[in-house]
């Protein structure tokens, strides 16, 4: 029997290690799964690359995790948001590194990682700074930026719903990253606001196949990330 | 000098409107942050633009009543939103798929600068130490199929943001179609930069005076 509902968050993000590549979805805190993120600072690897867009506000969730000293790299389109200290000191400070990726090549090398295509060629940041050191090819008369496709040890995802084969719908804008980030991981993880029985999502309507998905968790209500931020609460909970 | 008058140039409401009455009907359009999220406030009566925003939306509608607020229901710049009737949710590839595959008809950017040959600056100031955010500035003016830009015709200090060459980092070379400011609308075009309108009682040599690239009367 497939189910891959597990009992706890600590079992879902048991075998992540020091060094891992780990992708988190969302965009700002929509479709942030913070407390995978909170669970991962309790399991302790550290030395990971993480790829999001952005790069957490305040001092929970991806702030925490990269106040913790547990990133050692960052892949993201945007990593200052309104309430983002963590991030841009250390950076500052050079104590972490940056790839800075236009966002729809950063959602594209997520979805190439995921579908076997290990580079392609895309228009965006030619002949700009971003483009420096990367191969450049004419089609058609138009200039082109080689980009490579991401693959990560571990995908994290939020979602809606899911059922125990691993069939994914999402709420609104929180969407964004997250159906591109489970096709990209060896271990695609996620918390779901509501586990639901075979049968209840409708086929035409699943957004995420389950095949994509390798555990999923429960979490009926999660944090409201922009709430904890104005409470000024601080991951581990102080 | 007729630029002293503050009353001849054109408000920020303006500019937004000179903006949106060339934006046609049936179009869809992304508008990035700050004074381009002005311009779906003066789409003209009986036409019908669909608003793309590029963290999953087509179909955004305006900010929500006060209470309504849904944290999973934001724009780009991470502001609450609503999406209107006929809207639709889609993940960040299928996104950029529309930016980049030119399915997009027009993106307002603002500007720290934009030059005669159309070449914008936007993402950065290049300032050592600071940490860059570029976000999808790239691909919207790879891909959209009219950039046009909404900008101040000079920074806070007097100094021209219309110029022959950028100095800042690019965000993409000779990308830009038209640029609305507060004194002008200007046609980037193949023999330079064409005065499309001036602002009432601006005339030619003042506003060539505030701009450092050559400018044209058609």
């Amino acid at each position: 029997m497939i189910n891959k509902l597990v009992p706890s968050l600590s079992e879902a993000v048991k075998d992540v290690k020091d060094g891992s590549v780990v992708m988190l979805s969302g965009f700002g805190q929509a479709g942030s799964p913070i407390e995978l993120i909170h669970a991962l600072i309790d399991q302790g690897a550290s030395d990971l690359t993480v790829v999001s867009n952005n790069t957490g506000s305040g001092h929970v969730g991806l702030a925490s995790l990269i106040e913790h000293r547990r990133v050692k790299k960052m892949i993201c389109s945007f990593p200052r948001t309104t309430h983002s200290t963590v991030f841009p000191e250390l950076y500052s400070n050079g104590e972490i590194e940056l790839e800075l990726v236009p966002q729809g090549t950063l959602a594209e090398r997520i979805r190439a990682g995921g579908a076997g295509i290990p580079a392609f060629y895309t228009p965006a940041s030619v002949d700009t700074p971003l483009e420096e050191g990367k191969e450049r090819r004419t089609f058609n008369g138009r200039s082109y930026v080689l980009e490579y496709g991401i693959e990560a040890d571990f995908s994290f995802v939020k979602c809606e719903g899911a059922d125990r084969y691993g069939n994914l719908v999402y709420n609104k804008t929180a969407r964004n990253f997250g159906p591109i980030m489970c096709t990209a991981a060896e271990n695609t993880v996620v918390q779901t606001k509501k586990m639901v029985d075979l049968g209840d999502l409708d086929p035409e309507a699943v957004v995420t196949p389950g095949i994509f998905v390798n555990r999923i968790v429960e979490i009926n209500q999660p944090l409201d990330e922009s709430q904890l931020i104005a409470e000024n609460w601080r991951y581990p909970w102080h | 000098m007729a630029l002293e008058n503050n009353k001849q140039e054109w408000t920020k409401g303006e500019m937004a409107q000179n903006v949106a009455l060339d934006i046609p009907d049936g179009s869809y359009v992304n508008l990035g942050i700050g004074m381009p999220e002005m311009v779906a406030d003066y789409v003209p009566e009986g036409r019908e633009v669909i608003y793309h925003t590029e963290n999953g939306l087509l179909g955004m509608g305006p900010e929500p009543e006060q209470g309504k607020e849904d944290p999973e229901l934001i724009n780009a710049g991470k502001k609450y939103v609503t999406a209107i009737t006929g809207a639709c949710y889609f993940h960040h590839a299928d996104s950029f798929t529309m930016i980049r595959g030119k399915h997009i008809d027009f993106c307002v950017l603002g500007a720290y600068q934009v030059s005669e040959q159309g070449d914008l600056a936007n993402w950065t100031l290049g300032k050592p130490g600071a940490v860059p955010a570029v976000g999808g500035a790239m691909d919207l003016v790879a891909g959209v199929k009219n950039i046009f830009v909404i900008t101040r015709h000079t920074t806070k200090q007097g100094k021209p943001k219309i110029v022959r060459d950028c100095q800042l980092p690019l965000t993409g070379k000779g990308v830009v179609k038209r640029i609305y400011t507060d004194l002008a609308i200007l046609d980037v075009t193949q023999q330079g930069l064409m005065v499309k309108e001036m602002a009432p009682g601006i005339s030619f040599e003042a506003l060539q005076n505030k701009t450092d690239a050559q400018l044209k009367m058609p």
